[in-house]
């Protein structure tokens, strides 16, 4: 019994109000409450106290539970509300789907959406600026004439920063002119000149650019068709005054047989 | 019945009447206990499993009352318009009564005062218990529930005047 010398404190005088007193404590603590008889009064009223609020609270305890109380009737309200959530979720998710559906249905034809195929669309944009800048070019329609295709290839290679051969168009009765350099933002862009036996004219595009590879763009802006993709290290624009289903197979020949 | 509802449910009637005793008020101390039972469903399996069940559920509980006053204090408090009591001309046969309540009494002492007099001496909870819920050392506890007493008994006693006494 370590703890019969030490001296009663008040907190023997609470752990015996509470009935939680150690049982070697208790003799102790009744043989000093003998011996002062105010401290055993104090103490006996605030165990009559405590007795008391016992009392006035037992009633509350000894109610039945009401059922908004019970766990399963909480539960099953907070699932409900997680249901409603998922709902709302689910609802949001639908307008949001049919937002955006729309929206790209109802999106004008070569307005672009993100910043890659932005920048695609001013190269796009430049591609048929230069088509219509030297398609009307009688005398010096290109740099370099086609009869020196040797050096056209040399050349525009080491300007664009990337080994090319210009495509051969003939299937399509059109016959290379020559190439010029051109500024294409950033990068030096070769543009190739294709005549065909009527004189309607047709401009290969193209810039080293992005490593990426994208489908076919196609534009239609002041009466010329541009097809607009990237391939290989090589942004390409093939630019005509033709319609779309004359210039997709011209494309098509292109970007299958270039490099 | 699941083991989490059957364990939590052991525990209301300890709940409300601890939820009674700080509100005085039969609807908000249920409101008191829903939010504390739905936060500890909520919670269930974030418990210490090895923790006390009703020292964790008394301090969600305590937590929750005591946030609610912070709010209450900056919104004052809420009086409901159809049991509210117009102003009259006031009874005067509570004259020198004043507490009519024991509970009256307990609401004049301060939030830890109260909770140690309520946890300690009403639900049983051991000192250690106590102690966790209320965020203190077990000495503390005594010291604090020590003073509770004498307090609450000054209070009985009307010696301590009233905080609310009408002066005439």
């Amino acid at each position: 019994m370590m703890n019969t010398g030490s001296p009663i404190g008040e907190d023997d005088l609470q752990a015996y109000i509470d009935g939680k007193l150690p049982p070697d404590r208790q003799a102790l603590v009744d043989a000093y409450l003998a011996g002062h008889p105010e401290v055993s009064a104090r103490v006996t009223q605030q165990l009559a106290d405590r007795e008391a609020l016992r009392v006035r609270l037992s009633e509350k305890f000894a109610e039945p539970i009401p059922a908004r109380l019970r766990i399963a009737n909480l539960q099953s309200n907070a699932a409900l509300r997680r249901r409603g959530w998922y709902r709302s979720a689910m609802t949001a998710c639908i307008f949001l789907g049919i937002g955006l559906a729309g929206g790209w249905w109802l999106k004008p034809e070569g307005v672009q959406i993100n910043a890659a195929r932005l920048s695609e669309a001013g190269f796009a944009a430049n591609a048929s600026d230069a088509y219509r800048t030297f398609v009307v070019e009688v005398a010096h329609p290109v740099e370099v004439g086609a009869d020196d295709e040797a050096h056209l290839v040399t050349w525009l290679s080491k300007r664009s920063g990337r080994a090319l051969t210009p495509p051969n168009l003939s299937a399509f009765g059109y016959k290379l002119l020559g190439g010029r350099v051109l500024p294409g933002g950033g990068a030096a862009a070769a543009q190739l000149m294709y005549e065909d036996d009527k004189g309607e004219r047709l401009a290969v595009y193209l810039r080293a650019g992005q490593s990426a590879q994208t489908a076919f763009t196609f534009e239609e802006k002041n009466g010329v068709s541009s097809f607009v993709w990237v391939d290989q290290g090589f942004d390409f624009a093939v630019s005509a005054s033709v319609d779309r289903a004359k210039l997709l197979p011209i494309a098509t020949a292109i970007y299958q047989g270039m490099i | 019945m699941s083991t989490m509802a059957m364990r939590l449910e052991a525990e209301i009637p300890a709940l409300r009447r601890y939820a009674f005793a700080l509100l005085r008020d039969h609807n908000r101390a249920d409101d008191l206990v829903q939010d504390c039972l739905e936060r500890a469903i909520s919670r269930w399996y974030l418990r210490r499993t090895d923790g006390d069940l009703r020292a964790w559920l008394f301090t969600i509980m305590r937590n929750l009352h005591i946030s609610a006053g912070r709010q209450s204090q900056r919104r004052g408090p809420h009086h409901d318009l159809d049991t509210v009591t117009l102003p009259g001309s006031p009874a005067d046969q509570d004259h020198g009564i004043a507490v009519r309540d024991i509970l009256e009494a307990l609401d004049r002492l301060s939030d830890d005062q109260k909770s140690l007099l309520l946890l300690v001496g009403v639900e049983d909870l051991s000192y250690e218990q106590a102690a966790a819920v209320i965020g203190v050392p077990v000495g503390t506890v005594m010291s604090r529930l020590s003073r509770a007493r004498q307090k609450f008994r000054s209070i009985l006693d009307n010696k301590t005047p009233a905080t609310l006494r009408r002066v005439k």
